[in-house]
């Protein structure tokens, strides 16, 4: 291609005459086009008549394999790609192929990002919903009709065809609420007072780059180190204060050592969000209620907070909802159980990402998992569904309380 | 709200004017700035004190974090009956260590290029007016918590790539890490890899996206007036620009990877070690921990070995977060990105 | 009401670079005096360390005596936002505080303080400072709004009205102009002429034909080379330093030979 133009046009070089050896070419020719219309040789229709011939080929050979969708989805990207590079790379050029290729490329990347997404929320939602719509799912603890626990008996009754699915999911959202509203309440003070230290007050000083160093080493912990260090942390306070002969919870399984353990996770949070907000506040406004001969606290509380507040509460938002689907921590540290339990420092605690867990590795009839699985996946319905509604306030509350949208 | 502070405040007409020349009879000082509102300047120091404080405490958390880690590994090697037992606390560990990083660099080997092939989907080849709910709806997989997609392996993925695991079994099994008799129920070390890749691509994309959108337009269109293709714009100034970020996102991914515990104990059926993927077999730190804590009695030595093996974990993650951010902090002056 | 200002010997340091060397100043009451100089001469920074604005950076640190009438504003046992109360200040690009309305962002001296104001006292207050400000005629309908939709020049009227509202005793103005266009600019000319008969007024501005406008005495500053110290070149009448200088540097500067 590049050859048989050069062949027709004369370059600058070739009428200039004898320039040097023949094989020397302008560099400038190798990149320089041809025609205005080099790069649109192809069609419109060019690329989904690609997809449709790898379509119709891919399923030739898959059911010459043995047809599956998965199989013919495959062969049908692979052939796509492949087909789309060849027929650019002769037609165009091998630019506009890699071009092609990568484009391509990129696409299928997104699309497999898409898969596992659908994939799940499917999953979720086809036996969620039915889960979710047995009598009292929503109200009962995890007990029969008569109010007694759940036990293998029950869920062969189901089997049986005697009643519908019984047991729901009130103990796990009471505790899902009590663990994590006790960590939100540790962990928002002492997270907002730490970005204000960071932000308002700290020059630069050892302390300050060693609470932002620490703060990062905080974010990575594992959750279930989190639990680990919950879990021994509150064996260890239950010993000092039993020697000290004072009132102590009797066991360190409860809720509030899970609220601990979740702590951990959720301050760093909360600090490095919290101070991004803060930043983003114009020090004019700062400089502006200085020279008014306003004290620092006040500027603080008045005129730096009002004014980063939608982004500290979505912030805090998306806190929670990070740390109301953790599971492991909350396994290791709060346990299960079938009843609803207000009592923080008492008792083991039902929490909803535990209950799907349990429901789903130890059915309550190990023999007949169907309703344990409807049930598990009914919680996870309702897990998603708070997770989200709480990551879509974030967002509502950042977009729409943004100061200078409003300014009240 | 002290009296004299809304005193110095308030200066609305003359009254507060004569009160502070009252002030300034009654005061001895010379200096009439010097200032009478004691409690305010108290009240300044108080909320700064307060706000140190915070900070302080968080690294009392931390420190507590390591002390009662590194105190209560202790005696997973060296009981006081036996003396030091450092051997068979790494012959427990050291599969659930190289069980851990496999699960996590294959997590991370499918998720990476998907991730940043996506991050550029966003960034520079969706139509630009759908470009951000698409990357609401990316980041929609990094809301849905770990039991959710620790259920979906265990109850859908695994079934699928079972059938996958006999196909690769037959033509591949001279492969060590296909060797082996195929998982029937296909929970497998590479399933919890399969379902820990999606948990951790909405973490790649998120940093390469925000990377990505970052490049200074004059270098795109540096490129692009030269007469680049857009794969050519976007590896002479988009990929230069943001290498470092697309490591470190891949870092904060593998570390993240490392710490997941619910998929892989609903995922993996665990076993002793074995080189295969597609079989049976291997455990993670986290999931040993998981599964094993709440049936330990506290002190005993198994309950060490696991709260041992939790700082051995901590100390791995430490490192490939600190790696991370050392790269940014090493390419800084390098990506533009200030 | 309005107060003199006197500076003896001040030196002002960043950490330890020392960034403005020996001012020896009075700023009589009731005035507006003008600093001018070319860009990092140290006008800025001298004009914060009138009501102690300097001091939020970190490491600035100032030597020497500084007077409002007799009281010296680094005296011991001063507190920088007694200071702050008297001495306001008005900064080069308007600030209106987001979150809050026009009549809020009048009434934020008060309302930041904590003060409680009566309803009949407040809209006194907002109406007079508003008056002063010259923006009461285009804003008192839309009281409720946010500042942060006016326009650049309206904002930074009301910037100045946020300022009077709390009756300080001199007003500093840093560049106040600079992001404005030029019929704004003339409104805040205007006001400043108005504004001299109850304040002190000391303004840093970058645009001479705004000092000689405005201004009745003028301060030059200069700086010798990059990391020397700024100082204080000449002080004089506004129209003795724009006409008949006596020092060298001031002609070149005001014939606009450099700077």
């Amino acid at each position: 291609m590049t050859q048989s133009t050069k062949d027709k046009t004369p370059t600058a070089s070739s009428v200039q005459g004898p320039a040097g050896p023949s094989t020397e070419v302008d560099p400038a020719q190798i990149i320089r086009p041809k025609s205005l219309t080099a790069g649109n040789r192809l069609p419109k229709w060019f690329m989904p008549a690609v997809l449709a011939g790898a379509a119709v080929l891919g399923a030739a050979i898959s059911s010459a394999i043995g047809f599956t969708i998965t199989l013919w989805l495959i062969l049908t990207a692979i052939l796509y790609v492949i087909g789309v590079y060849t027929i650019t790379r002769i037609k165009v050029g091998p630019r506009k192929a890699t071009d092609m290729l990568w484009r391509n490329l990129v696409y299928i990347a997104f699309v497999l990002a898409l898969i596992p997404l659908v994939s799940v929320i499917y999953s979720v939602s086809v036996v969620g919903f039915q889960g979710l719509t047995n009598p009292g799912f929503l109200t009962s603890e995890f007990v029969d009709a008569d109010g007694r626990r759940m036990r293998s008996s029950v869920d062969q009754g189901t089997e049986a065809g005697e009643h519908g699915v019984m047991g729901g999911i009130a103990h796990a959202l009471v505790g899902s609420l009590a663990i994590t509203l006790t960590a939100t309440i540790i962990s928002v003070p002492i997270g907002l007072l730490t970005s204000i230290y960071l932000v308002e007050y700290a020059r630069g000083g050892p302390l300050s780059r060693g609470i932002t160093f620490f703060v990062d080493v905080m974010t990575g912990i594992p959750s279930i180190v989190a639990g680990l260090f919950g879990a021994a942390a509150m064996v260890f306070f239950l010993g000092i204060g039993n020697s000290l002969g004072l009132p102590m919870p009797s066991q360190s399984r409860m809720g509030l050592t899970a609220a601990v353990a979740l702590c951990v996770l959720m301050i760093p949070v909360v600090v490095r969000t919290t101070e991004e907000m803060l930043r983003v506040v114009p020090n004019e406004l700062r400089e502006a209620s200085y020279a008014l001969g306003v004290r620092k606290w006040r500027t603080i509380l008045k005129v730096v907070i009002p004014t980063a507040i939608s982004g500290i509460a979505a912030g805090v938002t998306l806190a929670v909802a990070r740390v109301i689907g953790e599971t492991a921590p909350i396994l290791i540290t709060a346990g299960m159980t079938e009843f609803i339990n207000w009592n923080m420092v008492s008792g083991w605690m039902a929490t909803l990402p535990v209950f799907i867990y349990e429901q789903f590795t130890r059915p309550t009839d190990p023999n007949f998992s169907d309703p344990s699985h409807q049930r598990a996946w009914g919680a996870a319905l309702v897990l998603i569904m708070i997770v989200m509604t709480l990551n879509l306030i974030a967002r509502l509350v950042a977009h729409f309380f943004a100061p200078k949208k409003t300014g009240r | 709200m002290t009296p004299d502070e809304s005193q110095t405040s308030v200066k609305t007409s003359q009254d507060t004017r004569a009160g502070r020349k009252a002030a300034k009879k009654a005061s001895s000082d010379q200096n009439n700035l010097v200032s009478k509102d004691k409690a305010g300047a108290g009240v300044d120091r108080g909320f700064a004190l307060l706000a140190k404080f915070a900070g302080i405490f968080i690294l009392i958390i931390l420190a507590f974090v390591a002390i009662f880690l590194t105190y209560n590994s202790f005696e997973a090697i060296y009981r006081e009956d036996e003396g030091l037992v450092i051997g068979r606390f790494l012959s427990y560990a050291w599969p659930l260590i190289v069980g851990t990083l496999t699960v996590s660099i294959i997590a991370l080997c499918i998720s990476a290029p998907v991730a940043v092939g996506v991050a550029l989907y966003i960034s520079h080849y969706a139509p630009p007016r759908l470009s951000k709910s698409i990357g609401y709806v990316i980041d929609l997989l990094a809301a849905i918590p770990s039991v959710v997609y620790g259920a979906w392996g265990m109850v859908f993925l695994s079934g699928y790539l079972a059938n996958f695991y006999v196909w690769v079994h037959e033509w591949f099994s001279w492969i060590p890490l296909f060797a082996g008799t195929p998982s029937a129920t296909g929970r497998t070390v590479f399933t919890a890899s399969v379902v820990l890749s999606v948990m951790i691509l909405p973490i790649i994309t998120s940093v390469a996206r925000e990377i990505f959108i970052q490049t200074p337009k004059l270098h795109e269109e540096a490129a692009l007036a030269l007469g680049a293709t857009r794969w050519e714009m976007i590896k002479m100034a988009v990929f230069p620009f943001a290498r470092a970020g697309i490591i470190s996102g891949i870092m904060l991914g593998l570390g993240r990877a490392l710490g997941e515990t619910m998929a892989v104990v609903m995922v993996l059926s665990a076993g002793s070690f074995t080189w295969s993927i597609i079989s049976s077999g291997n455990n993670t730190i986290p999931a040993e921990i998981a599964r094993n804590f709440g049936e330990t009695g506290d002190g005993t030595e198994r309950w060490h070995q696991l709260i041992a093996i939790g700082l051995v974990l901590f100390i791995i993650t430490l490192i490939v977060n600190m790696v991370a951010r050392w790269i940014v902090s090493r390419n800084k002056e390098f990506s533009g990105a200030n | 009401m309005s107060k003199n200002i006197t500076a003896k010997n001040l030196n002002v340091y960043y950490g330890d670079f020392l960034a403005v060397e020996g001012i020896n100043v009075e700023i009589a009451k009731k005035s507006v005096t003008a600093f001018i100089g070319p860009s990092g001469c140290g006008k800025t920074t001298f004009l914060r360390t009138l009501n102690r604005m300097h001091e939020v950076l970190p490491g600035a640190r100032v030597e020497g005596q500084l007077f409002l009438d007799d009281d010296d504003i680094y005296g011991p046992g001063v507190d920088p936002v007694t200071v702050r109360a008297m001495v306001g200040m008005v900064f080069q690009r308007p600030n209106p505080f987001p979150t809050m309305s026009i009549r809020e962002n009048v009434l934020a001296g008060y309302k930041l303080n904590g003060a409680r104001l009566s309803r009949s006292q407040a809209d006194d207050v907002v109406e007079g400072a508003l008056r002063g400000a010259n923006l009461w005629n285009e804003v008192k309908d839309r009281l409720d709004k946010p500042g942060s939709g006016l326009s650049g020049g309206q904002q930074q009227r009301l910037c100045i009205a946020r300022t009077v509202a709390v009756k300080p005793d001199v007003i500093l103005m840093d560049e106040p102009c600079s992001a404005l266009d030029p019929i704004s600019t003339l409104a805040i000319e205007d006001l400043i002429a108005e504004l001299k008969q109850e304040y002190t007024i000391v303004i840093v501005t970058h645009n001479m034909q705004q000092a000689a406008r405005v201004s009745e005495k003028t301060a030059f500053f200069n700086i010798a080379g990059t990391g020397k110290p700024g100082k204080m070149i000449e002080y004089d009448d506004t129209s003795v330093i724009f006409n008949n200088p006596s020092n060298e540097q001031t002609e070149r500067y005001v014939s606009g030979k450099f700077g």
